[in-house]
């Protein structure tokens, strides 16, 4: 760009405005900066710092004493079965929403993601209003001696709902980018339905698979809401990790109830980065897909 | 490109058999449940319930809170994205990774974390103590929990949108003789703002519903501080299922209405 | 081998695609199907190779009915407007797919795989390339590498969708007769369907002209070229003058016209609106009283140098030896 042809004065105004740019520029980074460490930063900040009050080993005793750790089992058992439960679903969904055109298709996108839409609290409600002692099915259910609500299989069950949409939602729109004709091309090379899927689908759809799982896994660590009207809150048998943090500071035993909830902070970073990882490899693959 | 149903790739009935069995078990049939639920009210019972003083005060707040939380986040989630999309600085890569803090930390975690920063003896709400005001245990606390939980929304939804449009455009409309606010005003506020809603519709309807950030921080008084989410939870702790089942209506009712209307002025502006 | 297609319908939605066709392609032949897009040629080729299902009609390969039978099935050979490479898989697994994908009885040895891979890799040119990925070819090598991975299977006929439409001029024009070439040796019955009629008039033993979703005339590039069959085909062809005359309308192809600077018998007055050169010839467009188009005509070098082609110039055409009076239009 040349400066020669423009009049003096409009290029010292473009410098006095490009010197106001630098400062609003600064500015606007330094609120950023502000917002993240007061917002972002300094909650972490005092979980760790509350949790380490009383030094190292009564963080120890926290986590590792039995309810705790009967705690941690729970949350591992629902975020095990949601997390696969969901991965296959949405591969499902995604597969029949992305491949073919058909009558209420976008009604059934907007049912997948219904459950965002719902708050926590009234997922676990109609599991309670179903299998609850006076739900529909509560009399068919305690005939038969089969407890779901108050109960494992009723903290499973509301995990479950509020992870539906995870894994669908990444896949939809990266299998719609992607189109069918690599899928074509290998039927016409003679693979089956299965090696089709087995070698070209899942090979591409890898990374949004794992950025999916990854935001899934998240949610089914993490939620409180759902689980809390379905768990008894009987402590060592339907306490998941969040639940007994709760009940540990509704005891006003602060120090554990910290302690608890830097493991589950520790497990949360671990997630952040699995997703920058993935995310990282989705925008690769993005790219670096066919012009 | 697009697919019609073809007959090479295979997998339609079984893949949409499975996607509707899936959800009609765990998510058409329990909501079919609720609503089930509520025609065991009469209408006028349906009324007097969800008109009762408890009822309207905490849905005064839960829609306030939340209402005031998706606003702030508005304002604090474009200023995020716009550092993050136009500047390269010191840290860029640490705060655009921590952006999903609030979606990868249980809500729990960061309702006691929140808890303890804004408690009038926390580390923060000491000042606020000091100055004669209460953070924790008000609607303030609440509105500040809320926009921790929906904090990535509007940043989520922005940034991509702002990294498209190029920067051109901007370059051009200064060339015209615009000033920079005459340049956000007139260039970046239209482009923006569709994505700009849906951020902000998505934080707002999280924010209704929001539970486990919020019963630590708000304190949980009766008629003052005691949210839709826990009426529910209280209804149900008192076996008082159809009291339950209709704040859960109410809920879903006005939400649905709040984001077809979101919903409405976004296509507006966009056709404008 | 042999194609038929055998009164062939096929509508999506409320557009019909194809209407009745029937064709015939004869064992070893290399034949375009050309046409404006959306004329329903890539349907019929993807309705050859089984990746979408005609409505009614038939498909017979050597006089067997492959009509019913899956994709997998009717062993062709397909390649992808977009090549449709496999992105996670070297040149070398892309071309491999195809027989690795086989049955274990009838699955090759992987050292019979590699083999066979190294041949067709050196049949396209490209043996340097194999352990590449498809995002590190350029156009024309992933073209050559989709070929070679749709012969690897020995397909029983070869179909290619706009094999050179992605790709830059320059490139398009070596492939093509490079393609031809490599169909005189391998000699497969092959189908192309193009947008473009040199690379038609280049490369196919026959051309199918088609439009609207019926064939409006199939013959060798000469045959189309010197006796098209409709008003379609003429000027699909190559570029048309019409001129209205008091016997009706004329059809006549800009290098035919001859000028004079004088009047003569059978010429026609014009003036000159443009004149361009392209390359060694020179294009003058002529303004002509009662009609709205213009007259072009192209001339040899040696009319660059006899000049008067001024604009505004009056000149004297004759629409040439052979011109055609207008199709009727059904």
């Amino acid at each position: 760009m040349s400066s020669v042809s423009l009049p003096a004065t409009a290029s010292a105004s473009a410098k006095a405005a490009r010197r106001g740019n630098a400062l609003g520029r600064r500015l606007l980074i330094l609120a950023a900066w502000l917002v993240f460490a007061l917002f972002l930063l300094l909650p972490l900040v005092i979980v760790v710092s509350e949790a380490l009050k009383q030094g190292v080993g009564t963080f120890f005793t926290a986590i590792l004493e039995p309810d705790a750790l009967a705690a941690l089992k729970l949350t591992l058992l629902a975020v095990g079965l949601s997390v696969p439960l969901n991965l296959v679903f949405g591969v499902a969904a995604a597969w029949c929403v992305s491949k073919y055109e058909f009558r209420g298709k976008s009604l059934l996108v907007t049912l997948i993601d219904l459950p965002f839409s719902v708050s926590p609290v009234i997922a676990g409600l109609i599991y309670v209003l179903l299998f609850g002692a006076q739900g529909y099915f509560g009399e068919w259910l305690s005939d038969r001696d089969i407890q779901i609500v108050f109960a494992v299989p009723g903290i499973v069950l509301a995990t479950l709902f509020v992870t539906v949409p995870f894994v669908a939602r990444e896949l939809i729109p990266l299998m719609q980018e992607q189109g069918s004709t690599e899928e074509e091309a290998a039927r016409l090379l003679g693979a089956s339905g299965w090696q089709m899927f087995r070698h070209i689908t899942l090979p591409n759809i890898r990374w949004g698979l794992v950025y999916g799982v990854v935001l899934c896994t998240a949610r089914a660590m993490g939620e409180f809401g759902a689980v809390s009207v379905v768990s008894g809150h009987i402590r060592g048998l339907t306490n998941t990790l969040p639940l007994h943090v709760e009940i540990l500071y509704n005891e006003y035993n602060h120090v554990a109830a910290f302690s608890v909830a830097s493991l589950l902070l520790a497990l949360a970073l671990v997630i952040l980065l699995l997703k920058q990882w993935s995310e990282s490899r989705l925008a690769h693959l993005r790219t670096g897909a066919q012009p | 490109m697009s697919s019609r149903p073809s007959p090479v790739i295979p997998g339609f009935g079984l893949t949409l058999g499975c996607t509707l069995a899936y959800l009609s078990l765990l998510v058409l049939l329990p909501l079919g449940a609720l609503f089930l639920k509520t025609t065991e009210l009469d209408w006028a019972q349906f009324v007097a319930i969800v008109s009762a003083p408890r009822v309207l005060a905490a849905l005064e707040l839960s829609f306030g809170t939340a209402f005031a939380a998706a606003v702030l986040n508005g304002v604090i989630g474009t200023l995020l994205a716009w550092v993050l999309v136009r500047y390269r600085f010191a840290g860029r890569k640490v705060i655009e990774a921590m952006i999903d803090l609030p979606f990868a930390l249980p809500t729990a975690v960061a309702g006691i974390a929140l808890t303890a920063l804004y408690a009038p003896n926390g580390p923060v709400g000491q000042f606020a103590a000091a100055l004669g005001f209460k953070i924790a245990y008000s609607p303030l606390g609440i509105t500040l929990a809320l926009t921790f939980v929906t904090l990535p929304f509007v940043v989520r939804t922005i940034q991509p949108v702002l990294a498209d449009i190029p920067r051109e455009v901007e370059e051009a409309a200064a060339c015209l003789g615009a000033r920079p606010l005459q340049v956000a005003r007139h260039v970046l506020l239209p482009a923006l703002l569709p994505a700009w809603l849906t951020g902000f519709a998505l934080a707002f309807a999280r924010g209704v519903g929001e539970y486990g950030s919020v019963i630590f921080i708000a304190g949980n008084m009766p008629m003052k501080t005691e949210i839709l989410p826990l009426l529910i939870m209280v209804k149900l702790d008192q076996y008082d299922y159809a009291g339950a089942t209709a704040i859960g209506v109410l809920m879903l009712m006005v939400s649905f209405i709040l984001l077809l209307a979101i919903n409405l002025l976004q296509r507006r502006i966009a056709r404008s | 081998m042999s194609i038929e297609v055998r009164n062939v319908n096929k509508r999506f939605g409320q557009f019909q695609a194809l209407k009745a066709i029937d064709l015939h392609i004869q064992s070893g032949e290399l034949v375009a199907l050309l046409g404006p897009s959306g004329c329903g040629k890539t349907s019929l080729l993807r309705i050859i190779a089984g990746l979408e299902a005609p409505d009614s009609g038939r498909i017979v390969f050597h006089g067997e009915d492959v009509s019913g039978h899956d994709v997998r099935d009717r062993n062709v050979g397909f390649v992808f407007q977009h090549y449709a490479l496999f992105r996670h898989m070297t040149v070398f697994d892309n071309i491999a797919f195809g027989l690795r994908m086989k049955p274990k009885r009838q699955r090759p040895s992987d050292a019979a795989i590699a083999d066979k891979v190294r041949e067709l890799l050196g049949l396209v040119q490209l043996d340097w390339l194999a352990d590449r990925y498809p995002e590190q070819l350029s156009g024309g090598q992933r073209q050559r590498i989709a070929l070679a991975r749709a012969l690897a299977v020995e397909p029983r006929v070869l179909l290619l969708d706009e094999p050179f439409g992605a790709l830059d001029a320059k490139v398009r024009k070596e492939l093509r007769r490079w393609l031809a070439r490599l169909h005189e040796d391998v000699h497969l019955t092959s189908v192309f369907v193009t947008h473009d009629q040199d690379e038609a008039m280049e490369v196919a033993d026959r051309i199918v002209v088609m439009n609207k979703g019926v064939i409006e005339q199939i013959g060798t590039p000469a045959e189309v070229y010197a006796n098209p069959a409709s008003e379609f085909v003429y000027h699909f062809l190559g570029d048309a003058n019409r001129l209205e005359t008091d016997d009706g309308p004329l059809l006549f192809r800009p290098h035919e016209v001859r000028l004079s600077t004088h009047p003569a018998p059978g010429y026609r007055t014009g003036t000159v609106r443009e004149c361009r050169q392209i390359g060694p010839l020179l294009r003058v467009t002529l303004e002509v009283p009662g009609q709205a188009q213009g007259i072009e005509v192209t001339l040899g070098p040696q009319a660059l140098a006899s000049g008067g082609f001024d604009r505004g110039a009056l000149l004297h055409f004759h629409p040439g030896e052979a011109p055609r009076t207008a199709y009727r239009t059904p």
